[in-house]
């Protein structure tokens, strides 16, 4: 495999997406439907890659003996609740780890 | 707010986020090794693409023996959330010259932009506003070039049951919950991991991009009362 000239390629474009709008403004005005969307961007992408992390064991929905679901319920009531970071993923971790040793 | 006080700021609002990056880092350069990637190039990886959850994705698709074109292109996928981000802080960046354009956006990720835009947006004027942004950029960057080389030095050590990968859904959860402030966010996030559960068995994780779609498209149809 050569990797080099693939990482150049993937970092290339992953620099292209985050430099895009930087670049273009002053030059073009995104549309309002679009600017009325940002908002909604960090939430909808971040939640379409954590929810099948917490739900899905080997590809299967699996609730019931799943510690990463509880674990995860728990880490999402500790942040809803005190809005901290580094409360929000030890107390995560604790839950998971806590959850592996009774299960 | 001088330079340094708007740099250190930055590093602040970041530092707590470093808990979950840096073992989903030592846990990514495990990941690489695994799939038969060198330990140099697991390593360089971090700064030529650096961006976490892409390099994950290439780590296990490159395992998987997946074709070139198809790798840079689930790379785009996943981080085409980026271009959003870019639109976002563009604003606050309009009147830099262009090599601080071109600094900021390599450094422009999840955790960064996360830390950053709350002190971005309560200092639109400031004309140091841009150290902000640099200062949690560049956090996250040099803990995650640490941790990265920590998993590609020691991780085969590490008894793989610590269920270290957890970290990264952990840090999403601490990033996405507190901006869940009105129905339709709360929609917006239920319709996205909805469908990207429901589309987990679409090829090479294009699901992950319909199911942020959908769950964007759900959030500005019900558009958010100011």
């Amino acid at each position: 495999m050569s990797w080099l000239p693939l990482w150049l390629a993937c970092g290339l474009v992953t620099f292209l997406i985050r430099y895009s709008f930087i670049a273009l403004e002053g030059h073009y005005r995104p549309p309002a439907w679009f600017i009325r969307m940002l908002p909604f961007v960090p939430i909808a992408a971040l939640t379409a890659i954590t929810a099948p992390e917490l739900l899905l064991v080997a590809g299967k929905l699996q609730v019931a003996d799943n510690p990463r679901f509880w674990a995860g319920l728990v880490a999402i009531a500790v942040a809803a609740v005190w809005k901290n970071t580094l409360a929000t993923i030890a107390s995560g971790f604790i839950a998971l780890w806590l959850l592996q040793r009774l299960t | 707010m001088t330079r340094s006080s708007a740099f250190l700021l930055g590093v602040r609002a970041l530092l707590p986020m470093l808990l979950g990056v840096a073992p989903f880092g030592v846990i990514y350069g495990v990941v690489a090794l695994q799939s038969g990637i060198p330990p140099l190039a697991a390593f360089l990886m971090s700064s030529l693409v650096f961006a976490g959850s892409a390099q994950f994705l290439l780590a296990q698709l490159i395992g998987a023996g997946a074709p070139a074109l198809l790798m840079v292109g689930a790379v785009g996928l996943i981080n085409l959330r980026h271009a959003l981000y870019s639109a976002s802080v563009a604003p606050a960046l309009a009147a830099l010259p262009r090599r601080w354009k071109l600094l900021l956006s390599y450094l422009l990720t999840d955790e960064a932009y996360a830390a950053a835009i709350p002190h971005l947006l309560a200092q639109p004027r400031s004309p140091q506003a841009h150290w902000i942004l640099f200062g949690a950029g560049f956090a996250l960057w040099a803990g995650w070039q640490l941790a990265t080389l920590a998993g590609v030095l020691a991780g085969s050590l590490l008894p793989g049951d610590l269920g270290l990968d957890f970290a990264l859904p952990l840090t999403f959860i601490s990033i996405v919950v507190p901006l869940v402030d009105s129905r339709a966010r709360l929609v917006a996030a239920i319709v996205a991991g909805t469908a990207a559960v429901l589309a987990a068995g679409l090829p090479y994780k294009t699901g992950l991009f319909a199911a942020a779609l959908a769950g964007l498209a759900a959030g500005a149809l019900i558009g958010e009362k100011k």
